[in-house]
């Protein structure tokens, strides 16, 4: 098992930056997840650490070893695709052997390793069958096993998950975390589905458009996001970001309302800026009385979600925010509400850089 | 509920009818047209094997006597030919080094079309293209003057080998194009994942690549040894002594024997010239029919 650090590696494709300048440090034994929307350079990364693409500019270290000019079959790392890429005119048992063939293993002990592997993963059944024989659950375990079989030092994986039905991918999160924790084998995975990257990380990168935007445990990407585009990416429905002016010292106009913080450090962030975000998140949106109320609203659509209701209300006069509420609440289209939102979950995000201002970071610490 | 009443007879004389229709297209698209053409393949292999013939295609005596040119000299009036078989060697070493030829330069090249990056890739995969619209005929001129120049014209094997090299720049361009497809239908990943495991990129090649990409060589060598074995314009223009002929040379001549015309004989000859067309398509429609099934996509 090994360390994997990243140092400003980018790579261009022609005039497309799709890596651009990431540094990360991967601690041995870690899970650490990649997400972020299509096309933001997560495959890239994975590639270029896998060996495969050569970085534009940066190192990549394994330990302490600098591994930037190391073929792939040198760096003894494992690698699930997105699309499994399981060798059609192989059996299972011989895509699983494979790489252990290679590295020229007695048969006896390819044999053993094989279908020891098959066991852990479930397949043993199936090792006679070719991967077109198979079920999409069925040659993602082969993939793994095959990635898993060589015992390698990282584990790479490509969105494994986004080819399987939602069930058993529910399933295959929690086997993938008690497997990697097993193991205890240091594990980069990729995705763009937030709520996997919640739930199976030690640590979350969020990606754009090939840069960082934020390195962090779930917990910290949820509750502080580093600015807009983590916001909106994370939270199923993502988080309400509402622009408002800055008035007076500590008052902020917004469509359809008027907020006033009461705090002086509120004023002296407020006080270096003039169009902010203000937001919210779904969940800590709440309905109360006229008086205590910090905006009124109408309910535009309600969605169940089983549990809750995603309730999409109109603020203003274009202005639309979403919240969560128990799916016991009487909720019309056309009527009025009075919402008020959790003073200690507010996030500040400038408008023009869509960083988030230190605001909430000093309120949460004081609870 | 009454109202609700499907009538199964009338939809199943509905697909009775499809059925009858589909059955006269295809006997009118495809069967009828292709009675001649078998009419004269019956009629071919009727008169190579028996001694009197009515009506073209009824035979009449069972003889091997038209199959004599095995073993023995053919020869026409005072006119003798070469043995059959040095010139059916000149054949199959004209089409085998064809097709030899072809598959190299077609592997390396479909690969390197299909997978590497280059400038003016494009440009070259439609300059291909249309080399492969040019005939062959529109180059005997040129090439005529460059082998009198090089001093190679008529000059036994070697012209031989030279009308084989040329045979194969020209099947070449078409042949990387079926390749450039088979390679392209294998996507990166799959590459990747054996460098991934543990190869290098000539493992990678030969454990991986090639033996999916295989039908599609085998189509291609197919296919560049029948252009080979059917190569008749340039052996004829540039090979000068009879020994060094191919088969289609050959026939053509003793064809152009118009005084003494032997049906029998030329029947039975172009028989045997049509045999490895005719086994090879056996063969190979097999081994292509058996490209993986769904294990590769896109
Ligand atoms: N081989 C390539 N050639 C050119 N552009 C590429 C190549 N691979 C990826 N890109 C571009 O780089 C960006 C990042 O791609 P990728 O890493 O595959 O994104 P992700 O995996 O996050 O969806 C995209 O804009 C993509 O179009
Ligand atoms: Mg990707």
């Amino acid at each position: 098992m090994v360390s994997v650090k990243l140092n400003k590696v980018s790579k261009y494709f022609g005039k497309v930056k799709a890596v651009d300048e990431v540094t990360l440090y991967i601690k041995d034994g870690e899970f650490v997840t990649l997400l972020g929307p299509s096309g933001c350079g997560k495959t890239t990364t994975l590639l270029m650490i896998a060996g495969i693409y050569k970085p534009t500019r940066g190192r990549i270290y394994f330990d302490d070893i600098d591994v930037t000019d190391i073929p792939p079959k040198d760096r003894n790392v494992g690698m699930v695709f997105q699309s499994y890429a399981l060798y059609p005119h192989m059996t299972v048992y011989n895509n699983i052997a494979f790489p252990l063939k290679l590295k020229k293993l007695p048969k006896n002990e390819i044999d053993r390793k094989v279908r020891e592997v098959a066991r852990l993963l479930k397949i043993d059944h199936l090792l006679d069958r070719k991967p077109s024989q198979l079920s999409g659950g069925q040659q993602q375990r082969v993939a793994l096993a095959r990635a898993l079989v060589k015992e390698p030092d990282v584990l790479l994986l490509d969105e494994p998950l986004s080819n399987l039905d939602a069930l058993l991918r529910v399933y295959m999160r929690a086997e993938l975390k008690r497997l990697q924790k097993t193991l205890g084998i240091t594990a980069i995975y990729v995705t763009h589905d937030q709520i996997e990257a919640l739930s199976m990380s030690d640590r979350i990168v969020v990606m754009n458009e090939g840069r960082i935007q934020q390195i962090g445990t779930p917990d910290e990407i949820y509750s502080k996001p580093a600015n807009t585009f983590v916001a909106s990416f994370i939270g199923t429905p993502p988080m309400n970001l509402i622009p408002c002016r800055v008035t007076s010292g500590k008052a902020l106009e917004c469509p359809g309302f008027k907020y006033v913080f009461e705090d002086e450090i509120a004023e002296k962030i407020l006080k270096e800026h003039n169009e902010i975000y203000l937001g919210i998140r779904p969940e800590d949106v709440l309905i109360t009385s006229k008086e205590d109320s910090d905006t009124e609203a109408v309910i535009l659509v309600v969605e169940p979600i089983g549990k809750d209701l995603v309730v999409t209300l109109q603020l203003g006069d274009e202005q639309t925010i979403k919240f969560l509420t128990p799916s016991s609440t009487k909720m019309n289209p056309g009527d009025k509400v009075y919402l008020k939102f959790r003073r200690d979950r507010i996030h500040l995000f400038d408008k023009e850089t869509g960083r988030r201002m230190e605001y909430i970071i000093k309120v949460g610490e004081k609870e | 509920m009454g109202k609700k009443y499907i009538d199964v007879k009338k939809i199943k004389r509905r697909i009775l009818l499809e059925k009858i229709t589909k059955v006269l297209v295809v006997l009118f698209v495809a069967v009828i047209p292709s009675i001649p053409i078998w009419l004269m393949y019956l009629g071919l292999i009727a008169q190579a094997f028996s001694s009197k013939v009515t009506v073209g295609i009824i035979p009449s005596g069972f003889t091997l006597k038209n199959w004599r040119f095995l073993w023995s000299t053919i020869q026409m009036g005072l006119k003798k030919y070469p043995n059959i078989w040095p010139i059916t060697m000149n054949s199959l070493y004209l089409a085998l080094g064809t097709a030899l030829l072809v598959t190299f330069v077609a592997g390396l090249a479909g690969y390197a079309l299909s997978r590497m990056e280059f400038r003016g890739r494009t440009k070259m995969m439609e300059f291909i293209l249309a080399l492969h619209a040019f005939p062959s005929i529109v180059l005997l001129i040129a090439l005529f003057v460059l082998l009198n120049k090089l001093g190679l014209y008529g000059k036994g094997f070697i012209t031989l080998t030279g009308v084989m090299i040329t045979k194969a720049a020209l099947e070449a361009p078409m042949g990387a194009w079926i390749m450039k497809g088979f390679f392209d239908s294998i996507p990166w990943d799959i590459e990747w994942a054996a460098l991934v495991d543990g190869c290098n990129r000539l493992t990678a090649w030969r454990k991986v690549i090639l033996p999916l990409v295989l039908p599609g060589f085998a189509a291609v060598a197919v296919f560049a040894f029948l252009a080979g074995w059917a190569e008749f314009i340039m052996a004829f223009t540039f090979i000068r002594e009879d020994r060094w002929w191919p088969l289609s040379v050959m026939i053509y001549h003793v064809i152009g024997e118009y005084k003494f015309i032997d049906w029998g004989f030329l029947a039975a000859l172009s028989l045997f010239y049509a045999l490895p067309t005719i086994i090879f398509f056996i063969f190979s429609q097999k081994f292509l029919l058996r490209i993986y099934v769904g294990g590769v996509k896109g």
